[in-house]
């Protein structure tokens, strides 16, 4: 099965993932600084920054955009609660 | 019901709620509260700033039509859209149809949620825009998060007037409402601060920034005395009230990591000298212990906004973390922690939640918490004072940004969240 590398930059630990894992899927159980609210891309809490690797995320949804947009994220900007991790390297921290 | 003039074709518009003790749950007032709005005239168009509360918008109206007719309102500036400030807008929108609303860039998404109207024109702005009144403008200054992330303030150039909205107010009410005329008010002007400002330190001072060079002539704040003897010494208290409370010597030489622990049979302490044993292995980290039993909520958060790094020691009772601990973290929201380390650790008789409680509350707090906390059940062995002792200096390394990057897969860490 393909993998990614994902590169949690607050507290210093990679994870080796199968490819297609959500974010929050991960974050979740290695302790990251991320929190989450609603879990369904609604209420923007779990916003997360992508420091690097966001040619190997997922596209946004309509909803994860329209989110983002709301709560006026930058491009770097995903919700880990709806963003998927293709494979490769990325590397993400909270805020 | 007459408006009061702060300056020529500058009224108070506001109201007074004096039998008010409460203010949103958290907030005590001994002297009721004002809810200041104001009208500012100008040659080509009235101005209203900020509303008041839905149950006062009787008084506001009276006051307002005292000093301008609907039709001549050209502009509506809200400082922040919190209720206590909004509750007369939808009203005052039917009133004036023609007037334009003016909010901070970041109040867009609350205004659908506060008028439940999708159709509804407004321009938003930023610091350096600003509108005409004709010979008078109002210039806007951007300064979110004081006290709500939309918050911004409004600078009526030509007179040297800051409406400040929640900035260098307070509740206090007094009918007389300047400063110079009112009762002795500042206890609630610090309290004021204490409680809603000073979780947003940082934010006070870029606001400083933005405010100090204008040095206005008059402060007309959302509550609480408009400040117009002396305008400038508020500014410097906040100035003043914004450097962090304790003055850290250990200053940039040392990163500071604080251990709060409570135990009933000493196990949890011997843990809680183990992690500073562990911790001080490393070099340029300070590390302080305190048994949350021997001292009061209100200094222990003081030592915790200067720490770098906080730790907290709790026994699992009755499935929980243990009170005196839980009051701490729960008036940690009178100070920024935003960022800062935070771990947990302690010793169980039956199960060991609380760890992994605490460990989620501060994770809330946006705290980084990057090392897993240690639980013992009961007495600490000496492998177990070890690993006490791995989790301090882990924390310390963590702190001093000598962390050991690690790499693990997925299944190893679904397989320790099960053992956990
Ligand atoms: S948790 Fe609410 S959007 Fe992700
Ligand atoms: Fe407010
Ligand atoms: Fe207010």
């Amino acid at each position: 099965m393909p993998k990614a590398n994902v590169t949690f930059e607050d507290i210093g630990v990679t994870v080796t993932v199968p490819a297609g894992t959500r974010l929050i899927e991960i974050s979740e159980k290695v302790g990251a600084g991320i929190t989450y609210g609603c879990r369904e891309g609604e209420c923007a809490t779990c916003m997360m920054r992508i420091v690097s690797g966001m040619e190997n995320m997922s596209e946004r949804s309509v909803l994860e955009d329209k989110v983002l947009q709301e709560n006026m994220a930058g491009r770097q900007h995903r919700l880990a609660c709806q963003a998927q991790v293709l494979g490769g390297e990325v590397v993400v921290r909270p805020g | 019901m007459s408006a009061i003039e702060l300056a020529p074709g500058v009224h108070w518009i506001g109201a007074l709620d004096p039998d008010l003790r409460e203010f949103d749950i958290i907030l005590k007032t001994a002297n009721g509260t004002t809810y200041n709005a104001y009208c500012v005239r100008g040659s080509e168009g009235v101005a209203v700033i900020d509303t008041v509360k839905e149950n006062r918008a009787e008084d506001f109206f009276a006051r307002l039509e005292a000093v301008t007719a609907y039709d001549e309102i050209k502009v509506i500036v809200l400082n922040h859209l919190e209720p206590d400030h909004t509750g007369a807008l939808p009203e005052l929108m039917r009133r004036a149809p023609q007037a334009r609303l003016y909010i901070s860039i970041k109040a867009q998404i609350m205004l659908k949620g506060l008028l439940k109207s999708d159709e509804l024109a407004y321009t938003p702005v930023n610091t350096g825009d600003s509108v005409s009144l004709g010979d008078r403008t109002l210039r806007f200054l951007h300064t979110p998060f004081l006290h709500w992330p939309d918050t911004q303030c409004t600078w009526l150039e030509e007179a040297g007037i800051l409406f400040s909205g929640d900035v260098f107010g307070c509740h206090y009410c007094d009918p007389r409402l300047f400063n110079d005329k009112v009762g002795d008010f500042r206890f609630s002007f610090e309290y004021y601060y204490q409680h809603i400002m000073r979780p947003f330190r940082e934010h006070v001072l870029d606001a400083l920034e933005l405010i100090e060079p204008l040095a206005p002539g008059l402060i007309a704040p959302a509550h609480g005395p408009i400040l117009r003897d002396a305008p400038a010494r508020y500014v410097h208290r906040y100035r003043q009230l914004a450097v962090p409370q304790l003055q850290n010597e250990a200053g940039d030489h040392a990163k500071t990591l604080v251990i709060f622990y409570l135990s009933s049979y000493g196990n949890t302490a011997r843990m809680a000298q183990a992690v500073r044993d562990g911790a001080e292995e490393v070099d340029g980290v300070r590390v302080s212990v305190y048994d949350l039993q021997g001292g009061e909520v209100g200094p222990f958060v003081d030592l915790v906004e200067g720490a770098d790094g906080i730790v907290f020691g709790s026994p699992t009772i009755n499935g929980d973390a243990v009170k005196p601990v839980w009051d701490l973290l729960s008036s940690l929201t009178m100070v920024n922690v935003r960022d800062k380390f935070g771990a947990a650790f302690g010793s169980y008789g039956w199960s060991g939640e609380a760890v992994s409680m605490l460990e989620d509350r501060m994770r809330g707090l946006k705290m980084r918490v990057p090392v897993k906390g240690v639980r013992v059940k009961l007495i600490p062995t000496d492998d177990e004072l070890t690993l006490c002792r791995a989790f301090g200096r882990d924390l310390a390394l963590n702190l001093t940004g000598q962390v050991v990057r690690k790499v693990i897969t997925m299944e190893e860490l679904n397989r320790s969240q099960a053992h956990a």
